[in-house]
């Protein structure tokens, strides 16, 4: 009981502790200087019509690489700990193996080639609408789940996984070289043209970035789905 | 009219993280908090955030869900197997 009224304290201590936050939350008509020099410079400096999209790679590229490292790293880790819960024969007698049903199947052909490219389309076009490589990499994983569910894919290579997560790894800090080889810093995309803004092929490598962040995502991602769902063992 | 809406997701979104808390059932609870995040990402494109509304339900309300879901089923599979081959030491 007193465990129970303390919690409630608390919830409503934070709470009234939030509510400025709350309250302001109307009048965001006034930035910081640093948040008006990114709106002001932003996208006639990278030609990227998706603001959010120039902070995130450029202004603030590298906390997205430390980004990409810590998801990484956790799904390396699940990886690990789960590979050694290898099912033993026991679990494969015990294990509930229902077919898909019916709907599933026939709802994962109609979905997941429009699951798949809505996902591409999400990091492909990271500069122009909003989303990017983070995002369109969940969606391509939360399609590679529907095709376990659905029976469609058995297995997942491992190796195909690993090699897509290597070279969008590399490639992403090769093109932060680049930036800090040919243009202003690491990580800076105005190494290509920068071009016009709305176009497909505009904002310098902010595309580029984004695919790779986008196909290391999906690829970490799908391994940590295939390496926690239950294996269906064929009886 | 956002005060409204924002108003009623904020409710439900209550109603739901209670839902997750107090619910007997743990499939119940793990959708219920999936909820949660989906109302959170509803917020946050009334008031013009879109890029932080496709994590908030791509991640939040897709994925943590399923990998909860899948934890869940494989804490099941791991305690029948414990019950028929009699604690078993793997």
């Amino acid at each position: 009981m007193f465990k129970r009224l303390f919690s409630l304290v608390l919830v409503g201590a934070l709470a009234a502790a939030f509510f400025p936050l709350f309250a302001a939350i109307g009048d965001r008509a006034d930035t910081s200087s640093l948040a008006g020099r990114y709106l002001d410079e932003g996208p006639e400096a990278l030609g990227s019509a998706n603001l959010v999209t120039s902070v995130i790679v450029t202004y603030r590229g590298l906390d997205t690489l430390g980004e990409v490292t810590v998801l990484f790293a956790a799904s390396a880790g699940i990886g690990l700990v789960f590979s050694r819960m290898q099912p033993s024969p026991a679990t494969r007698r015990t294990s509930t193996n229902h077919p898909p049903s019916e709907l599933v199947v026939t709802g994962a052909g109609l979905l997941l080639p429009l699951i798949t490219l809505f996902g591409i389309f999400i990091f492909v076009h990271g500069h122009l609408t909003p989303g990017g490589g983070f995002q369109g990499g969940v969606i391509v994983a939360s399609g590679v789940l529907l095709a376990f569910l659905s029976g469609t894919l058995k297995e997942l290579s491992h190796g195909l996984l690993a090699a897509l997560e290597l070279c969008a790894g590399a490639g992403y800090v090769a093109v932060g070289l680049l930036g800090l080889w040919l243009a202003g810093g690491f990580l800076d995309p105005r190494f290509l043209p920068t071009g016009e803004i709305g176009a497909l092929f505009s904002g310098g490598a902010i595309p580029i970035i984004y695919t790779l962040i986008g196909i290391k995502v999906g690829a970490e991602l799908s391994g940590v789905i295939d390496a926690m769902r239950q294996r269906r063992v064929s009886p | 009219m956002t005060l409204i809406l924002l108003i009623t997701f904020g409710v439900m979104m209550i109603v739901a993280a209670l839902v997750a808390l107090y619910s007997r059932d743990i499939v119940s609870a793990i959708i219920a908090s999936g909820v949660v995040s989906l109302l959170a990402s509803i917020l946050y494109v009334l008031f013009g955030a879109p890029d932080v509304a496709m994590t908030e339900a791509a991640i939040g309300s897709a994925l943590t869900t399923v990998v909860f879901l899948f934890a869940w089923s494989r804490i099941r599979g791991i305690a029948s197997q414990d019950d028929s081959t009699d604690g078993e030491v793997r």
